[in-house]
């Protein structure tokens, strides 16, 4: 990252208005965005709308064929291209040509793209954004802060600073009020302007239609007062069918904002009178701009399903602490990092790739379902690809994929740190060859790693045999949580086998982008776990399970190693988490817990990859109760608490910040203890209450059932 | 149907009235007219585009009771009227939206420019949703379709929901049962 970029960060982070006027819009997001979607069967929605989209994007130039043929024959005139320089000559001599001075535009992402105002107002034509947050952003002389809502960073009172000096008049920071000073002013403007210029949320190819959605109602009057309309609109807009238009406005306004509908939905095809009578000059510009490139990439395709809802913005924990400036273009958020990467170019997304955390919240809920974290991941592969991994990680990496070295080295730490170990918590102390933030303690590598401490272990004879993939965490730094899974799974009459020759799974390579060393990581622990003759493989950390289970498949497929396919097919099926495996031992009556014994108040913080790659969140929290603890729900208990792996060491601010809303929210709950799957979630937690003092306990699941066990 | 309808616009901000006849919906707009001081001076014009329901009722003799009250539109008038009266297609009924083939010019300005608008419907026009409304219409014919949820709105500053931002600041719906009856 450099330092100017994390500057940018560190500024957004510290700007509290921006921080608080996110974080309580992304609060109050999820439940409209809930309650608008009451009824709805989301999956099936997204899923149709994939489909429209996805077909779209691999048909664009016929649909741009079918919708020109369409458009003109309403007697629309149609201009495609996919040079941004043409788009603005094209807007520019179109003005000169019919005398135009006075412009007035309706929110389109595509103009902004290629900086259409800039141009025009360079060669003396006046443009007016005439949608509030635009206006105010174009005031201000800044850029937007996210895409649905581009001044959500300023506060009224800045607000009426910035409409005093354009008014030359005091005006006062009620917003009715400055909303009423839009509307005096913008109005005389809508009546004198010459040209209106829109955007457009779909282009229908069957009717040569566009659609517009909005709220204020000023893409109406830009479309009907002047007598030159044109609808600047990139190519990822068209649609094939009228009737493809009705899932589209489902989700739309429902993802955007939480409204079931905006206040206006106008469907333009062809040009319609104008107020003297004539007939509107519509031009619509069809802009591909590398999205026909974009479509052919098998991988980036799914992007161009997108439909501006930002949603991934208003649920990203990075995003409503950092806000869309530091993204530095228009797209911004998760969906904006993908865009840049080819609308601008991939050398500008390489520091704001690094900002995702990859919890998923935003593949969750995308109306569109981009796997956006997935792309994002993408472009870290890109970028290892045409740039190298930075010396320190490729050290790292030639490391994890030596098992014995690696390993040896995490053993000579737990030797190096003893003298500053102080109650299992070490500080300044290297975790994985790596210096770690300070804004949490950090644990000791133990003195005896769980490898070793398990062949200690005694275990009753059973018939069935589960293997224990325990994950460097658990191995190196929490083998008593090892120790508690075995004690549990012992109870349930299973025994625990530990192949030695596991490894890394491989998550640190594969959020990094180097998909080889990950994949490398793959086939050791195949073989690994091949030699144990076992029915089961447990886990009881959800990144190593979601590793086991579904990447390293996907990264012996992307990496073309066929030959280890049907090894880790056979090891996926076989692979459960720890919860997930002892509630069915329990379902299957081969387990019981302590039940209806009083274990006290706990609250449970659901880890990202548990949650939603792996869909488990009800399991634990039965197998807590049953064992007699009392569950007090924190606020978000889903939301990443900031740790991301390496990601908490590239951005120790962010993650500080994320982590220290997770601590406040446990701590509102009242309860003595906080539980989870994940033991990185674990040290991140701990580590967060440790630095402050508090007493509030954080401990895997396992270490719970494990502790009411007989 | 007509309930959904009601429960969804009013959610939205419009207002929802109801009568069964034209004409008890023709005195409830003069009595709108008149609480809002409607007079032959500009911001206080109101402007009927044509429309259906104005089939058999005598213009000539309510423009007399009420010298601000136009039934041509245009440009200039519509910028300074203070109430836009038109009659719309179609309603869906989960979302409290109006649908209308706006292509005509003097229909999008009285929905546009006035603060408030005055939205005649059919009751029998009730449609349940977005679907059905997309099937009955074809953008072959309907050049401009309006689809008006409420009021205009915007959360733009502050995420503080502000009604009547460009277009009207009220939306005021009038459901007519039997749209046939003389007036």
């Amino acid at each position: 990252m450099s330092k100017l970029f994390k500057q940018d960060v560190n500024n957004a982070l510290e700007n509290a208005n921006l921080a608080g006027a996110l974080t309580r819009f992304s609060e109050a997001y999820v439940l409209s965005r809930a309650k608008a979607y009451e009824g709805i069967d989301f999956e099936a929605l997204r899923t149709r709308i994939a489909d429209i989209k996805g077909y779209a994007a691999g048909h664009f130039g016929d649909l741009a064929d079918e919708f020109t043929k369409n458009a003109e024959a309403k007697g629309a005139k149609v201009f495609r291209t996919n040079s941004p320089e043409k788009v603005r000559d094209y807007i520019l001599n179109l003005a000169k040509e019919l005398g135009v001075t006075r412009v007035v535009k309706s929110k389109s992402m595509a103009s902004e793209e290629i900086h259409l105002n800039a141009h025009l107002e360079k060669n003396g034509i006046s443009v007016r954004e005439t949608d509030l947050g635009e206006w105010i952003i174009q005031l201000a002389g800044q850029k937007p802060s996210h895409m649905v809502m581009p001044a959500i960073h300023l506060s009224k009172e800045e607000v009426a600073d910035i409409f005093s000096k354009e008014t030359h008049e005091q005006q006062s920071s009620e917003i009715p009020r400055l909303v009423k000073v839009a509307r005096n002013d913008m109005r005389t403007k809508f009546l004198e302007a010459d040209m209106g210029i829109s955007g457009a949320n779909m282009a229908v190819a069957e009717t040569g239609t566009i659609v517009l959605v909005t709220n204020e109602g000023n893409g109406r009057m830009v479309t009907t007062l002047p007598k030159i309309h044109v609808a600047l609109i990139g190519i990822e807009k068209l649609i094939p069918k009228f009737a493809d238009v009705a899932p589209i406005l489902k989700a739309l306004p429902r993802s955007a904002t939480g409204q079931l509908l905006t206040s206006y939905v106008t469907m333009i095809t062809g040009p319609v009178p104008n107020t003297d009578g004539s007939m509107k000059d519509l031009h619509i510009i069809l802009m591909d701009n590398r999205r026909t490139e974009m479509a052919e990439d098998p991988k980036f395709k799914q992007a161009l399903q997108c439909i501006r809802c930002a949603s991934c913005l208003n649920v990203c924990p990075v995003f409503r602490l950092v806000g869309g400036h530091v993204f530095g273009h228009v797209y911004t958020g998760g969906i904006g990092t993908i865009l840049t990467a080819w609308f601008s170019e991939m050398k500008k997304s390489e520091e704001i790739q690094g900002l995702c955390i990859q919890c998923g919240r935003c593949r969750e809920v995308c109306p569109a379902k981009i796997d956006i974290p997935g792309l994002i991941v993408e472009i870290r592969r890109n970028l290892v690809k045409e740039e190298g991994q930075s010396l320190a990680q490729k050290a790292i990496y030639s490391v994890v994929n030596n098992r014995r070295l690696f390993h040896g080295m995490l053993r000579a730490a737990s030797v190096a740190q003893r003298p500053f170990a102080k109650e299992g918590f070490i500080r300044h102390l290297p975790l994985f060859l790596s210096d770690m933030a300070e804004f949490r303690s950090l644990p000791a590598v133990a003195a005896v790693p769980f490898r070793d401490r398990v062949k200690d272990i005694k275990q009753p004879a059973a018939k069935e045999k589960a293997a224990f993939f325990t994950g460097c965490l658990i191995d190196f730094a929490y083998p008593e949580i090892g120790e508690a899974v075995i004690k549990v799974l012992n109870k349930a009459g299973i025994l625990v086998v530990f192949p030695d020759d596991q490894t890394c799974c491989g998550a640190p390579a594969h959020y990094s982008g180097a998909f080889d060393v990950a994949a490398q990581n793959a086939v050791d622990n195949i073989k690994a776990l091949a030699g144990a003759d076992v029915k089961y493989v447990v886990s009881a950390c959800p990144t190593c399970t979601a590793f086991l289970k579904y990447e390293f498949i996907s990264n012996l497929e992307n990496q073309g190693m066929h030959q280890h396919l049907a090894a880790a097919r056979l090891l996926s099926e076989k692979t459960m988490d720890f919860s997930s495996f002892i509630k069915r031992l329990v379902d299957e009556g081969r387990l019981t817990l302590r039940e209806g014994a009083e274990a006290g108040k706990i609250t449970y913080h659901d880890s990202c990859h548990l949650k939603r790659t792996l869909k488990v969140s009800a399991e634990p929290r039965e197998l807590l109760r049953q064992s007699g603890h009392e569950i007090s729900e924190m606020f978000e208990s889903d939301m990443c608490c900031g740790m991301g792996g390496s990601y908490s060491l590239k951005n120790p601010e962010i993650s500080s910040h994320i982590l220290k809303r997770k601590l406040e929210n446990i701590k509102k709950t009242g309860a003595a203890c906080v539980a989870t799957d994940c033991p990185a979630c674990v040290l991140q937690i701990r580590g967060g209450f440790d630095k402050e003092g508090s007493g509030i306990s954080v401990k895997h699941t396992a270490e719970l059932l494990a502790g009411t066990l007989e | 149907m007509f309930n959904t309808f009601k429960a969804k616009a009013e959610a939205v901000s419009s207002e929802v009235h109801r009568f069964s006849t034209k004409d008890e919906a023709l005195g409830f707009i003069l009595g709108l007219l008149s609480r809002e001081g409607i007079r032959d001076s500009p911001q206080y014009y109101a402007l009927w585009a044509d429309c259906p329901f104005l089939k058999g009722i005598d213009k000539k003799r309510i423009a007399g009771k009420f010298p601000g009250l136009r039934f041509e539109v245009t440009r200039e008038s519509a910028a300074v009227a203070k109430i836009g009266i038109s009659q719309m297609d179609w309603a869906l009924a989960d979302t409290g939206t109006l649908v209308q083939d706006a292509t005509a010019i003097d229909k999008r300005l009285v929905s546009t420019l006035p603060e408030i608008h005055v939205a005649l419907i059919e009751t029998s026009k009730l449609l349940p949703d977005m679907e059905s409304v997309l099937i009955r219409m074809s953008p072959k014919e309907a050049s401009y379709i309006s689809m008006i949820t409420g009021p205009s709105r915007t959360a733009d500053i502050e995420r503080v929901l502000t009604i009547g931002v460009h277009g009207p600041v009220r939306v005021v719906i009038v459901c007519v049962d039997a749209m046939g009856g003389t007036a």
